[in-house]
């Protein structure tokens, strides 16, 4: 038997590895995603205060510390038993929503857009920005424009584009500065027509994938997602609710705090990622997904007119329930049209201007869950507290985690599909690895871990014999 | 009557009473001399050596926090040796806990963080030896996380001198050194601390804190010390 590594796949956030075993055949019989970096956060934050908590663990990432920050507060908020002040839960939502915008475009343009412009089986040494800055330049300028515009209005509100101190428990520390409200507003539209262009581009290519679409992670799982009480989309609050893949509800209105009957971590022998499941399913059969596709697969509506519109149409090119991975893409996009369109709403509402932001307490309550959307996915912030405000114990379940099971399932799809173990070609790996990326994993978050990027895929015979290996420079 | 001296402070002639340290008289005539456990206001206790002068004649270096002035007294307060010197003093202080400047509430308002700037230190030449401390929520109010303790003493004095609580000390030797309350009791459980806050003020780092504080927010009154020194000496 032999076994091919990716090892480390690029283009992500954090270190990975792929392995996939091939049979006497040269077959794919099995491929496995790998995550190579351990962190600990949830140990040595032990004993710290609590408030302390969000600028800690916001440093499980720089690309969406910002996530991480809001779902620290809303569990330090809990904390204190606190209702924190409405223009402070407004700018927190535009806060998160200038985040998804900056994230969203990070992972369509930057990491993905090499694969889907230039194609999956373009040269490896031009599969990559450069590359794209040649062919496509107005995309890639579309792109950065995209980020740049979700970063500056990070720094707008919170002062810092990476890691602000600005969100704190009880809700925010300033209040919103007429100018950046205007400023913000003015630059909203740019911004809606890059989304919109991109959409429309990406309509026109999609089809262009159809393998892809077939067999990127594209089998029945249940979805995970936050919200509204109308069951309308939500990313900054809300309940939990579960799909299957028939579509039908299997639980709604979770409240975040009782997430934990709901939600069970497994833990892996050959991945330093933990794989969360569906309780009452049972491991591994409660495998569900998180992030912008299960998002649209979990809400009613979008619940803002352009990316309703949107979604319509997604669902009648694809159906109700979408269950291919390539799909991310494209769910990502329209996402990105309802974070900028919510924007808009929040902005025109006068009240977000109000100088109360903020509600101070000391310890309330012993325990604290905080729950958002984050651009990957649903993001859960648990800790508990002693009388004193020290964190006596703390979990943190990220995005990538619940996506776990299903990118390793689909990892083993998209290698049987395009891996031919006799002759082994780049593009065929460098698909196993787009696969991953439509998840737009984050490895640093989901382990809490530190480091660079990158993949290695591993090709071993039947003995366990490496016979090949791919590692990205 | 108190004696009149002369000195030369960087070759620059200055009166100064007898009595008075380098560093008073220095800070007097606007020459800026770094320092960490010196606090107006506060007695002298010459324990950073951030403050090392050099003076004529003299053959080693000086604090000058606690080296009265005399006449005809040379003071050279700022080298490349003492830039050296200090610079090291400072990487010391971070390799010896655990100063993680990106999480502190103090941030943006520390004197260790604001005197490493000043003195070029980008990085620590020295492994850092990551102790494991505590830290004591059990007060209230007020938190002291050890992990940013620099043992400068500031606390211990503005208790024990202006408050007179005397709640701090500091225990156990060298590189064991720690700040204990009362006999090593948690703070929340000192029956001699009165709350007034002021070892938090006195605090040049973000190991003393009020509680409740996000990272970059603890703000400190640092005049607060000399002020009621002032205050209680009528001047």
């Amino acid at each position: 038997m032999t076994r091919i590594t990716i090892d480390h796949v690029t283009r992500i956030e954090g270190h990975g590895r792929i392995t996939i075993q091939l049979d006497d055949m040269g077959k794919v019989c099995d491929a496995r995603f790998h995550v190579t970096q351990i962190r600990g956060f949830e140990k040595f934050t032990e004993g710290r205060p609590y408030y302390e908590m969000p600028s800690i663990t916001s440093r499980i990432c720089g690309i969406c510390p910002v996530s991480h920050l809001l779902a620290s507060v809303k569990a330090c908020d809990e904390i204190m038993a606190v209702r924190v002040p409405s223009a402070a839960a407004k700018l927190r939502e535009l806060l998160h929503c200038a985040q998804i915008v900056q994230s969203h475009a990070l992972s369509f343009f930057h990491l993905s857009a090499p694969d889907l412009l230039l194609g999956m089986d373009a040269d490896p040494a031009r599969r990559n920005i450069a590359g794209l800055l040649e062919e496509h330049p107005d995309a890639l300028r579309d792109g950065i424009a995209l980020r740049k515009f979700g970063q500056q209005t990070i720094e707008r509100l919170a002062r810092e584009r990476v890691h602000p101190s600005w969100t704190v428990p009880g809700g925010v520390n300033a209040p919103l500065d007429p100018q950046a409200r205007e400023k913000t507003l003015a630059e909203l539209p740019a911004a809606a027509a890059v989304v919109q262009r991109t959409l429309a581009m990406w309509k026109k290519t999609v089809d262009g994938f159809p393998n892809e679409i077939d067999a990127f992670s594209n089998f029945p799982t249940m979805y995970l997602g936050l919200v509204g009480p109308d069951g309308a989309l939500r990313l900054y609050d809300g309940n939990l609710r579960f799909v299957g893949s028939d579509g039908a509800i299997v639980a709604d209105q979770i409240r975040p705090q009782d997430y934990a009957s709901y939600i069970g971590e497994a833990s892996l022998p050959d991945s330093y990622l933990k794989a969360p499941y569906y309780r009452p399913a049972g491991y591994p059969d409660g495998i569900y997904r998180v992030g912008p596709l299960a998002r649209l697969n979990v809400a009613d509506r979008c619940g803002t007119p352009d990316a309703d519109a949107e979604l319509a149409e997604f669902r009648e090119r694809y159906g109700r329930i979408v269950q291919s991975g390539f799909h991310y893409h494209y769910a990502r996009l329209i996402e990105a049209t309802y974070a900028l369109e919510r924007m808009q709403q929040l902005l025109d509402d006068p009240a977000i201007l109000d100088t109360k932001v903020r509600a101070h307490a000391g310890v309330n309550s012993s325990e604290g869950i905080g729950v958002i959307e984050a651009p990957r996915g649903t993001l859960i912030h648990h800790y508990r507290v002693d009388d004193n405000g020290a964190i006596t114990w703390a979990n943190l379940i990220v995005a990538t985690g619940h996506n776990n099971l299903a990118i390793g399932r689909g990892v083993l799809q998209v290698a049987q599909r395009f891996v031919d173990g006799n002759k082994i070609q780049e593009g065929a790996l460098n698909r196993v690895s787009a696969l991953v990326r439509a998840y737009d994993p984050c490895l640093s978050c989901s382990t809490h871990a530190l480091g660079l990027v990158p993949l290695v895929l591993e090709l071993r015979g039947p003995d366990g014999q490496v016979l090949d290996e791919l590692a990205t420079p | 009557m108190t004696e009149k001296v002369k000195v030369r402070i960087d070759g620059e002639v200055i009166a100064a009473t007898a009595g008075q340290t380098i560093l008073e008289v220095a800070r007097a005539s606007n020459t800026y001399i770094p320092a960490l456990c010196y606090m107006e206001g506060l007695s002298a206790v010459g324990a950073c050596r951030l403050c090392m002068v050099e003076i004529s004649g003299v053959g080693r270096l000086q604090p000058a926090c606690t080296t009265p002035v005399q006449e005809g007294l040379a003071v050279v307060t700022s080298s490349p040796q003492l830039q050296a010197y200090r610079k090291i003093a400072l990487e010391l202080l971070f390799a010896e806990r655990n100063h993680i400047c990106a999480v502190c509430v103090s941030s943006g308002h520390c004197e260790l963080q604001t005197l490493a700037q000043d003195h070029g230190v980008k990085y620590v030449r020295y492994p850092y030896s990551f102790p494991r401390l505590p830290i004591d929520v059990s007060h209230p109010r007020y938190v002291l996380d050890h992990n940013r303790c620099i043992l400068c003493s500031r606390c211990v004095r503005a208790c024990a001198e202006i408050e007179g609580a005397h709640v701090w000390d500091v225990a156990g030797r060298g590189t064991q050194s720690m700040l204990v309350s009362e006999m090593k009791r948690p703070w929340g459980e000192a029956t001699s601390c009165t709350s007034c806050g002021k070892c938090v003020q006195a605090c040049p780092t973000g190991a003393m804190a009020e509680k409740g504080w996000g990272v970059e927010e603890m703000t400190k009154h640092r005049t607060t010390v000399s002020r009621l020194t002032s205050m209680r000496e009528g001047s």
